[in-house]
């Protein structure tokens, strides 16, 4: 199947709008990711025409709702290529993922003295909820360190792997500075061991064929609103093995098989993990995303980034005092840059009056910053619906930062 | 000079750019006039939290007014920071606590100073009437 950009970009109707009186260049994506219409008028299929409650409605509406609903959780167990489909748990996205993660696993296999091993580079959403559990289990975390590049030091790694290692967490793409990080050896090396991995694939659903099973992850984690699809609706995936081990996160309706006054005995997976109303429009919406990307062919997409990206890098590496922050051998989507000594939020301001979004500061990286000893980076995050000529809009805004500043 | 006229001196000015740019350009002229604070004052506690650019916020009491001293890592902030001192330095406390800075929407700064803009702003006009308010206090309190 062939990839046309042109036809793409009319599908996703926010991209035909102006800003400043020019045409919408929006880099900000891996913040998050325009919407189709096809995701729009799948919502609003829902609330105009079958909008109700599901799950244990007698009436027509809620069945049809429950069935479009559980559709959808088949669609991404297929996606990802899951086992099960009630591997599938709907969460409000990826940071609600990593904290019913970091509970549920938390409070059933942790215990003090024991070791959670992260990344030095990880999203904020991949080191809090962990430190917090380290906390409260008066267990210890460990750090994989890095290199100049920005890419993880993969033998440091096996050496921080211990009895005591209960869990190894790891983003597959690093939202900063766009490092793919081998998860797949990362996985082999701790399962050796028997250690489960979670990988946050907040940075790698939306640019990569994701086969949960094939790189054997025990858990893969991610938001809708990165890959296309609506805000509030996110994905945890665990192997079945593990999920039926798990306590609850939260407790509530649904979740249940039986309560009475004293005890509670827990519904199956996956409404274990699913308490109260679920964000069932969001799944849908996301069903839809994933549908879309389905025809227009991951492989088309997976292909056309890549040359956008390798463009990118080129065409950034011509200016003159410009640093690309982070230059590991395997990139995804992202380019973060700084611009001689300009500060990242004057650059941010500049480019965008010029119609470019772009996003600067820390990325909610911070000790990743503290390593490169930089204060942020301007970061342009590119997806299948932007262009070279976009690219080169960019190049022109950072010449305007350049010419203001100096 | 009242606060108000100040202000309408500053709105004044900024009529005559037209464009983006022009007024970027005189904030950035503005930032080099905004004189160097003295590095004792670059406090952890004198920061102000913005995600972005830092700003530095201190001031002085003498004579029943408020002085203030103030920097950033940022330009187009140090920019602002001088309009913002050129309005509220050197003022009893009782007219920095009452302000209505209109000034702010008037010469399109607003986006500046939203908190979504992180470039601790709006922290900082927020700041400063703290400061103004607690000098008033402790001189009604000596007063009584």
């Amino acid at each position: 199947m062939s990839f046309d950009v042109k036809k793409i970009r009319e599908d996703f109707p926010i991209l035909q709008r102006e800003i400043y009186n020019k045409p919408l260049v929006y880099f900000d994506n891996a913040a998050t990711t325009q919407k189709p219409r096809q995701v729009i008028e799948a919502m609003e299929h829902v609330y105009s025409r079958i909008n109700s409650n599901i799950h244990r409605g007698v009436h027509f509406l809620s069945d049809r709702c429950t069935e479009e609903f559980e559709r959808s959780r088949e669609m991404v167990a297929g996606f990802i290529n899951a086992a099960h489909s009630h591997e599938v748990i709907f969460t409000a996205g990826t940071t609600a993922s990593i904290n019913l993660a970091a509970f549920s696993f938390g409070e059933t296999f942790v215990g003090e003295g024991d070791e959670i091993i992260v990344s030095a580079m990880e999203h904020h959403s991949n080191l809090v909820p962990w430190q917090m559990l380290c906390g409260r289990k008066k267990a210890k975390l460990k750090i994989i360190p890095l290199n100049e590049k920005g890419e993880l030091l993969v033998e440091e790694f096996e050496k921080l792997i211990s009895a005591r290692t209960k869990l190894v967490t790891l983003s597959h793409v690093s939202n900063a500075i766009g490092t793919r990080h081998p998860v797949e050896k990362v996985i082999e090396l701790a399962h050796k061991k028997d250690i489960p991995v979670l990988i946050d694939g907040a940075q790698s659903i939306q640019h990569e064929v994701i086969d949960v099973q094939k790189m054997d992850a025990d858990f893969f984690v991610f938001s809708g609103h990165k890959v296309y699809g609506p805000t509030g609706i996110g994905v945890f995936y665990g192997k079945e093995k593990w999920l039926e081990k798990m306590m609850p996160y939260q407790g509530g309706g649904e979740m249940i098989s039986r309560v009475t006054l004293e005890k509670t005995s827990y519904n199956r997976l996956p409404f274990k993990f699913e308490a109260g109303t679920p964000n069932y429009v969001g799944a849908i919406g996301l069903a839809a995303a994933l549908q879309y990307l389905r025809e227009t062919g991951m492989e088309n997409i997976i292909a056309y980034e890549r040359e956008l990206t390798d463009y990118g890098v080129s065409k950034l590496s011509e200016i003159d005092n410009l640093r690309l922050v982070g230059t590991p051998r395997e990139r995804t989507s992202v380019l973060s840059f700084l611009i001689d000594d300009i500060h990242p939020y004057d650059a941010g301001m500049v480019i965008d009056k010029m119609g470019v979004a772009v996003r600067t500061g820390n990325h909610c990286a911070e000790p990743l910053m503290d390593f490169f000893k930089i204060r942020g980076t301007i970061r342009a995050s590119v997806v299948f619906y932007n262009t070279k000529k976009e690219i080169d809009i960019l190049c022109d805004a950072i010449e305007k930062v350049k010419q203001m500043f100096y | 000079m009242t606060i108000d006229q100040v202000q309408r001196e500053i709105i004044e000015e900024f009529t005559l750019f037209d464009d983006w740019m022009d007024k970027y350009n005189h904030l950035i002229d503005l930032s080099k006039t905004l004189p160097e604070i003295d590095s004792k004052y670059k406090t952890e506690d004198n920061l102000i939290k913005g995600c972005q650019s830092k700003v530095w916020l201190h001031s002085e009491y003498s004579d029943g007014k408020v002085y203030f001293y103030a920097d950033s890592d940022a330009i187009i902030t140090k920019g602002i920071i001088a309009i913002l001192i050129r309005v509220m330095s050197g003022r009893r406390p009782e007219e920095l606590v009452n302000a209505d800075l209109f000034f702010i929407d008037e010469i399109g700064l607003r986006e500046n100073l939203s908190p979504t803009r992180a470039n601790g702003l709006a922290a900082m006009v927020k700041q400063m009437k703290m400061y103004a308010l607690a000098y008033q206090t402790k001189e009604q309190k000596k007063s009584k």
